[in-house]
């Protein structure tokens, strides 16, 4: 059947809320890029391997392609393009930019949400936990040196105390009508 | 003209837009009325097809279109080679290019059969299922051997045989050297298929404008001024009249230069037949399939010696796994041919290969592009050799340097571009002191490998050399304007994958028009700003498109001297550049801001002087007469888990020569992610295939890329030999890291392991030195 019932999502991106009846099967990933038109969540391997769709969902990092919008319904999610709210750049992106730790740029939004909460709850990482943090993401061009030093110049700066990084809010919880069913 | 931004690591003016979400890539297109494709692929890597029934899948709710070759008529046409052999005498080459759609046979798995196009990309994928394919298998070319044999399946019955080229190339008197050597050593080398694996899919994006007939595409392409200029032939249109945009791409590695793909051909034309904007976005599981890969290749090679290590001569009959078309003809065996010279003065060389066609999916280049073989070879045999002559393995590498003053040298025979393959500079002996110095080569051997040996530790060391032939012809060009906000446009056909151009370019131009890079904004990629070039490939983005760039800012700065000089009445030679302004040497007061002079430049009535061209804007284009020899040492040292066959990689470090570095950062950063690619390349990633051609591993689960755990930070030291051959002196970087480090890692293995096995053989995965190790200490 290529016409299937559709349901209502109702959830915050960045923020702001968003409604939305989307099919059962349509994945976190293409919502958020299709239908809310946030391309900067990018969509690598489809399988949950390569880790560039990496969103925010209620403060937890999670795999945007292995989701579906539906789960989403009633969640808080947070995408690269709320990371520099305010035109200045999230510590951790600023980090990136000065150790030269993005190339074609493609998989940087995944490793740049990946590490907003895993700084937040290791605040003062080794190289090798830094390295096994890394490790659920693929970058194909800058051989992952300059991104550690990145993540360790970021954790320096003490980037999990800046005012970013959903500062774990809460799931926003009913108010919409819609039917959840939690992800989390 | 002062330097004072070249060689600077000035941060790259592009990141902003990519950290933030808002670089454009293909997949970002989104458009009013946007349908979607999806293609049907053959599961059969072999057969005859019979036929391709889509009438359920064109009655399915939301399908706007399906069509099979048959519904393509015309249009229908086997792709142009790309690129023609070069003259060598005695060759063979038997052209196969790819098709838009199969039809009557398939020849790999993967091949595209329909393209279906629909409201949305699900309903599209729904309505694959729907198309009721009718193939006869036939047995699968698998075997490159076999392939040869007499009476073997054919890929292209046409053609008799499964032979897509032999080519012989040779200097002196191989047969004679070998008479005189004091050791042949002679072994078969193998070195498998992986995929180049860019985390962006490829993607395509177009629109027909039925009103301003104007056709444009967003293409993941790295060659977008060729695919423009292909487009508009195939589809009756001008030039002109077709945009291509090449916007960000998440990676290239080559296989994004594989012109036509056959999405490339049909996705444009599907959206000028609908009259509607039309997407195609390569999911992974269709990039293993779809996406051009490289690297099998299987070497018969030997090397004669002297007794005190010298090459008397190098023999080498190699096979070449083309996959089951050939439009990128001999690029990657003539590349592989070549490069297995490296940095050694070779009197005698007779290398013979033979491309064949298998039924597995296209060969194209993919970073290093055979240069990764012809390294591994030669830096084996140079091993093997030192182990029978009980001789150092850096000694007998030192004795076959070419020395400092024998460029250009002259090898002989031709490299890819056509030209000769003649080294225009290098100085090998100062790039091998670095790395033994910086890997601690003495030390290593005589304190800290028999100490970790007697703790019952395995760890070994590899150090070997390589020549990258980079920056290659035919020619790039570029356009500078200086705008009236005082803000330099610089426009260049070359697209980008990620290489910095935005910031490498800018700080070519700021040099010469003495402002801030900042004030640079740097366009790629996009041929309705400039339309002539061919794109990115052979590490020559740098040297081809960076010396356009940087002669189109000299030739601005002549214009903005010219009319400063007239403005201001003061001679040209009183005059400096700096902060974006022209000054008057020794009275600062006087001066013209750029932009202001810029507006002066184009004046909106009055007369002006015969021949003045408006503006301060020109145009430059750069051909080098032939490519440039980039150089460099490789070292690692890695431990041998014995019982688990684990490798660990303890250091590794790079020494490289491309010549005058412009952003010594973005050089690093090639480096250390080509030394990531080739580390991946020797250690996990091997694409499996069983007899039938089915591929056992097409997901990011089964085929493994090095992560953050696998990949050491790689330790640098440069030096630098000017390229004559260029005014900048720029070598290519771009594939450099991932060329020889199959090379180190055998030998460094091979090292840990204390001669228990010999590495021949690439990738040499955890599993298969498992099975290497074992097989030697069954009875």
């Amino acid at each position: 059947m290529s016409v299937q019932a559709g349901h209502v999502v109702s959830l915050t991106v960045n923020g702001s809320p968003a409604t939305r009846t989307v099919e059962s099967r349509l994945l976190l990933s293409d919502f958020l890029r299709h239908e809310l038109g946030l391309t900067g969540t990018h969509v690598g391997c489809e399988h949950g391997v390569c880790g560039a769709c990496t969103v925010l969902l209620d403060g937890e990092a999670v795999r945007s392609c292995l989701l579906f919008a539906v789960q989403a319904d009633g969640h808080a999610v947070e995408t690269v393009e709320g990371l520099a709210a305010g035109g200045e750049l999230h510590p951790i992106q600023a980090a990136f930019h000065e150790t030269h730790a993005l190339q074609c740029g493609f998989c940087t939004p995944g490793f740049l949400m990946t590490l907003v909460p895993y700084l937040r709850e290791h605040p003062a990482p080794t190289e090798q936990e830094i390295r096994e943090a890394l490790s659920g993401n693929l970058c194909r061009c800058t051989g992952y040196k300059n991104i550690v030093d990145a993540v360790a110049l970021a954790a320096r700066r003490g980037a999990a105390a800046g005012r970013h990084g959903a500062e774990a809010a809460p799931a926003r919880r009913g108010g919409s009508g819609a039917s959840r069913r939690g992800a989390a | 003209m002062t330097a004072r931004w070249l060689g600077e690591r000035v941060p790259r003016l592009e990141d902003t837009k990519l950290l933030t979400g808002r670089a454009l890539f293909t997949d970002d297109v989104d458009l009013p009325g946007m349908l979607h494709a999806a293609f049907l692929r053959s599961d059969d890597a072999h057969g005859v097809l019979r036929s391709v029934d889509v009438e359920a899948a064109r009655r399915r709710p939301g399908v706007v279109a399906v069509w099979t070759a048959a519904d393509l008529g015309e249009y229908w046409k086997p792709g142009p080679a790309l690129v023609p052999p070069p003259p060598i005498a005695g060759l063979v080459f038997n052209s196969a290019t790819q098709v838009p759609l199969a039809r009557e046979k398939v020849r790999h798995v993967g091949e595209p059969l329909a393209l279906v196009v629909a409201v949305s990309r699900y309903v599209a994928e729904d309505a694959l299922d729907d198309i009721v394919v009718d193939v006869e298998p036939l047995p699968a070319v698998t075997d490159l051997e076999a392939a040869l044999a007499p009476g073997a399946p054919l890929v292209h019955e046409a053609l008799g045989g499964n032979v897509a080229a032999r080519a012989r190339q040779s200097k002196g008197d191989y047969a004679a050297a070998r008479g005189r050597a004091h050791k042949v050593i002679a072994r078969r080398f193998r070195y498998d298929r992986g995929a180049a694996a860019a985390i962006e899919n490829r993607g395509v994006v177009a629109a027909w404008d039925a009103k301003t007939e104007e056709l444009t595409v967003w293409d993941t392409t790295q060659a977008p001024i060729p695919i423009r200029n292909g487009l508009a032939a195939m589809l009756g249109l001008g030039e002109s009249q077709v945009r291509v945009v090449a916007p960000f791409i998440g990676g290239g590695f080559g296989p994004k230069i594989m012109m036509f793909y056959p999405e490339e051909v049909l996705i444009p034309w599907a959206a000028m037949r609908l009259g509607r904007p039309v997407k195609w976005i390569e999911d992974r599981q269709e990039n293993f399939y779809a996406t051009t890969q490289e690297r099998l290749q299987i070497h018969d090679a030997e090397l004669a010696v002297a007794k005190d290590g010298t090459i008397l001569g190098v023999k080498d009959r190699f096979l070449f796994d083309t996959g089951a078309y050939d439009p990128y003809g001999l690029t990657i065996p003539i590349n592989s041919q070549c490069t297995l010279l490296g940095p050694y003065a070779v009197p005698n060389y007779d290398s013979e290969f033979t491309a064949v066609f298998t039924n597995r999916p296209i060969v194209t280049p993919v970073r290093g592009a055979g240069r990764q073989h012809g390294v591994f070879v030669m830096e084996r045999l140079l091993d093997l050799a030192a182990k029978e002559l009980g001789m150092d393995r850096v000694a007998i590498r030192r004795r076959n340097f070419l020395p400092p003053d024998a460029f250009p040298h002259d090898h002989e025979i031709l490299f890819q571009d056509f030209a000769p393959l003649t080294y225009d500079s290098g100085d090998y002996g100062p790039a091998m002191d670095r790395a033994v110095d910086a890997i601690g080569y003495e030390r290593f051997l005589r304190e800290e490998q028999p100490a970790l040996r007697r703790a019952g530790r395995h760890v070994g060391l590899g150090i070997v050399s390589y020549i990258e032939g980079t920056g290659i012809g035919p020619y790039e060009g570029a356009r500078v304007t200086i705008e009236p906000s005082g803000s330099v446009r610089v426009a260049t056909g070359v697209g980008t994958q990620g290489q910095g151009h935005f910031t490498t370019f800018a700080q070519l131009v700021s040099d010469v028009l003495g402002m801030d890079p900042s004030k640079v904004q740097v366009i790629t990629g996009d041929t309705r700003e400039f339309g002539w070039g061919t794109g990115t490939f052979a590490s020559r983005g740098a040297v081809v498109a960076g010396n356009a760039v940087h002669e189109a800012a000299i030739r601005v700065r002549k214009k903005v001297l010219k009319l400063a000089s007239e403005v201001l009445g003061v001679d040209a030679g009183e005059l400096f550049l700096e902060c974006g302004s022209v000054h008057v040497k020794g009275a600062p007061e006087r001066s013209l801001r750029l932009g202001d002079l810029a507006r002066k430049a184009n004046p909106l009535r009055g007369g002006v002087a015969p021949g003045t061209e408006p503006g301060l804007e020109a145009t430059a284009y750069f051909g080098p007469e032939r490519g440039n020899a980039a150089n460099g040492v490789h070292a690692m040292i890695v431990e041998v888990d014995r019982e688990t066959c684990e490798v660990r990689i303890r250091r590794y470090v790079v020494v490289h020569d491309c010549g005058t570095v412009i952003n010594p950062t973005v050089v690093e950063g090639q480096v250390q992610g080509g030394v990531a690619m080739g580390i991946g390349n020797a250690f996990y990633e091997q694409l499996v295939w069983d007899e039938n051609g089915q591929l056992m591993n097409a997901s990011f689960m089964d085929y493994l890329l090095p992560t953050a755990l696998d990949v050491p930070a790689v330790e640098m030291r440069h030096t630098v030999t000017p390229s004559p051959l260029n005014p900048l002196g720029a070598k290519g970087v771009g594939e450099a890291g991932a060329i020889p480090a199959a090379a180190a890692f055998a030998q460094a293995v091979e090292d840990a392991l204390e001669g228990e096995i010999e590495v021949l053989e690439i990738p040499l995965s955890p599993n298969r030195l498992f099975d290497l190790l074992g097989s030697r200490s069954r009875p």
